[in-house]
């Protein structure tokens, strides 16, 4: 790909700091990926494996107890971990925006639809009067809201749950950005509704060539929006991988686990659950993580831990299984 | 929008019906007023005329039913010891507890507020504990006892303030303070967890990702939607201050309510207590009405909804 990436992640570590410090949770341990403009990376991972923390390092919105520790986010060529706030927030809303999971909460209710999509227009782009009614009804078009002239007038209760949506949506395009960071947008929809907004998601994404991180827990939603998936366990991204390779040959036995426990139509075979719960992680198991949990684990699993593997089909796997197998090839 | 009004005024007829037959048998549990004015040696005869003439040696059900039938017609009776119409006095000392009244609100918002916002901005931190500890204070020290040390500080031993009594600004500083300092520190509270609780909510972690500047996040999305528990504190707490300032007035010999109403617990003035008590729920009902058209004006929800 001889594209610049726009957002280039590495070995990024985000911890939490709790009773003063006494105890440590590594909630994002060396994540790195690197995300192209047009493309869709989609992180998926059970709840608490570092999902919406990677998302929050990106944008440099931390709860107070978390600290980004290590590694950099390039994002167009500078390296946002070293930015002020200040200098932070002239990109949020801007050049990346971000699409929370909930819609019903992440609209103010004390104001209108019209306000809270120009707020990022009138503070970035400091339109005012006639130019930003008409942004922000050309946003409103965009996430097709019907008569935006009068919708705009209204407030959020006055809204159905994908209205809502859609207006974060026009609320993430307000200013224009290069990527959106999309934090389990649909998880709160109706499953037609669900399918209507990832579909403006693409097409807006064909139109405006922005890059797309797509978090979700939805593996069917992964196959029809992303090009690429990365799979998070315990912080780590244990596998990285091209969306086709990722479910023809999952390489790493945490992403097998997941897709076997996938439902398909037609098998009557039970799903697979993995076994176990997810880690504490604040006191991870020694070697790799998954271990425990792991069908295929070895002795070298509990003691060391696995690096990065790549087998040639552009994909990238933390599992000794891959040393093996590459070393016998 | 006016439906929502009228069924508010019903409540409030309710509401004040209660009110009324409350204090009406609560100021007859206290006694017989005739017995406490007489002197030892009046003739049992006098007291049964002066029984006679206040209407006392009716039954309750008679006399509840003159009392509101008189208010009714806006009359609430004639104060048994000043033998004046009780509204005549009401209305001569409802300026003094106004005046003393707004002023303490005043001091308990421009305290309380600010504070509980930065609290709540900055939680956890030295400012939070800061914040903390007065209102700890607030809620601990009761009013009289600051208004005496008030008084020795800046009466006794500076020579700044008046001690007591009404007459210009300075009679209002000491008992204002006095009487705002616990209202201050549960303001303090209330906007504190107010505004922690929208602090907390997707819509303010929307708006700073959105890129706002942080005053614009604090004082308009976080504040806004903050404010409507302590419109309703604030409301009350006013009333309170009005009707109800009993002991600060007693304190700094301020010719208001509170200490009208004090006489007229001692010397079982039924006529005085019934007035000032329903006068007091009148102007509660008449706050609460206002707060909750207010609420319409900031909610769109509530305006919409009923």
């Amino acid at each position: 790909m001889a594209r610049d990436a726009v957002l280039r992640v590495a070995d990024l570590q985000t911890h939490f700091f709790t009773f003063g410090g006494a105890r440590v949770v590594r909630a994002v341990d060396g994540v790195s990926f690197t995300l192209h403009a047009g493309e869709t990376l989609g992180l998926v991972g059970e709840s608490g494996s570092g999902k919406t923390t990677t998302c929050l390092s990106i944008v440099g919105l931390l709860p107070r107890a978390g600290r980004i520790v290590g590694g950099s986010v390039l994002f167009e060529g500078a390296d946002l971990t070293r930015k002020s706030q200040r200098e932070l927030r002239r990109i949020r809303g801007r050049r990346i925006a971000v699409i929370l999971q909930d819609p019903m909460a992440s609209l103010n209710p004390l104001f209108t639809i019209f306000r809270q999509v120009a707020e990022p227009a009138f503070f970035h782009q400091h339109l005012r009067g006639r130019s930003l009614r008409e942004r922000v009804q050309s946003l409103l078009r965009a996430v097709r809201i019907p008569s935006p002239e009068w919708r705009m007038r209204e407030y959020p209760h006055q809204m159905s749950g994908g209205m809502r949506q859609r207006i974060v949506g026009a609320i993430a395009l307000a200013g224009g950005p290069r990527l959106v960071i999309a934090d389990e947008p649909t998880t709160n929809l109706d499953v037609t509704i669900q399918a209507q907004y990832l579909d403006l998601l693409k097409d807006i994404q064909r139109e405006t060539g922005v890059a797309l991180i797509f978090v979700t827990h939805n593996l069917g939603i992964v196959a029809k929006m992303c090009d690429r998936v990365a799979v998070m366990y315990a912080g780590k991204l244990v596998e990285q991988a091209p969306v086709r390779e990722l479910f023809d040959a999952p390489k790493h036995p945490y992403t097998r686990a997941l897709l076997g426990s996938m439902p398909k139509l037609g098998s009557k075979e039970p799903l697979y659950s993995i076994r176990g719960h997810p880690p504490n992680l604040a006191s991870l198991p020694s070697g790799c993580s998954f271990h425990p949990r792991c069908p295929d684990v070895m002795p070298r699993c509990m003691t060391e831990e696995p690096r990065d593997f790549r087998p040639g089909d552009g994909s990238v796997a933390r599992c000794w299984l891959l040393d093996d197998v590459l070393t016998r090839s | 929008m006016s439906q929502f009004i009228i069924r508010r005024i019903l409540y409030s007829v309710v509401t004040l019906f209660i009110l009324s037959a409350t204090i009406f048998l609560i100021v007859r549990l206290t006694g017989d007023p005739v017995a406490l004015m007489a002197e030892a040696s009046a003739r049992p005869e006098d007291l049964e005329r002066i029984r006679h003439q206040w209407g006392l040696d009716r039954s309750w059900p008679v006399q509840y039913a003159t009392f509101m039938q008189n208010a009714l017609t806006g009359e609430l009776g004639k104060s048994f010891n000043y033998r004046l119409p009780v509204s005549e006095l009401y209305f001569q000392r409802l300026p003094n507890s106004l005046t003393l009244g707004l002023a303490a609100t005043l001091i308990s918002l421009l305290i309380g507020i600010p504070a509980g916002i930065i609290s709540a901005v900055k939680v956890n931190t030295a400012w939070d504990n800061v914040a903390k500890g007065v209102a700890l204070l607030g809620l601990s020290i009761p009013g009289f006892w600051l208004g005496l040390v008030l008084i020795l500080v800046f009466s006794v031993w500076l020579r700044w303030l008046p001690t007591s009594g009404s007459g210009d600004w300075r009679h209002v500083v000491m008992p204002a303070l006095a009487l705002g300092w616990y209202f201050a520190a549960s303001m303090l509270r209330l906007t504190r967890s107010s505004m922690l609780e929208v602090l907390g909510s997707e819509y303010i972690k929307l708006a700073r990702l959105k890129g706002l500047p942080d005053f614009v996040v604090i004082a308009m999305h976080a504040f806004k939607n903050a404010l409507i528990p302590v419109f309703t504190l604030a409301g009350v707490n006013m009333v309170v201050m009005v009707n109800a300032a009993v002991i600060i007035e007693v304190i700094f010999a301020w010719p208001g309510i509170g200490r009208l109403l004090y006489e007229g617990i001692f010397q079982r003035d039924f006529p005085l207590v019934q007035g000032v008590v329903i006068m007091a729920g009148f102007m509660i009902i008449g706050i609460n009405l206002f707060v909750d058209v207010l609420y319409a004006f900031i909610d769109p929800r509530i305006r919409l909804s009923r």
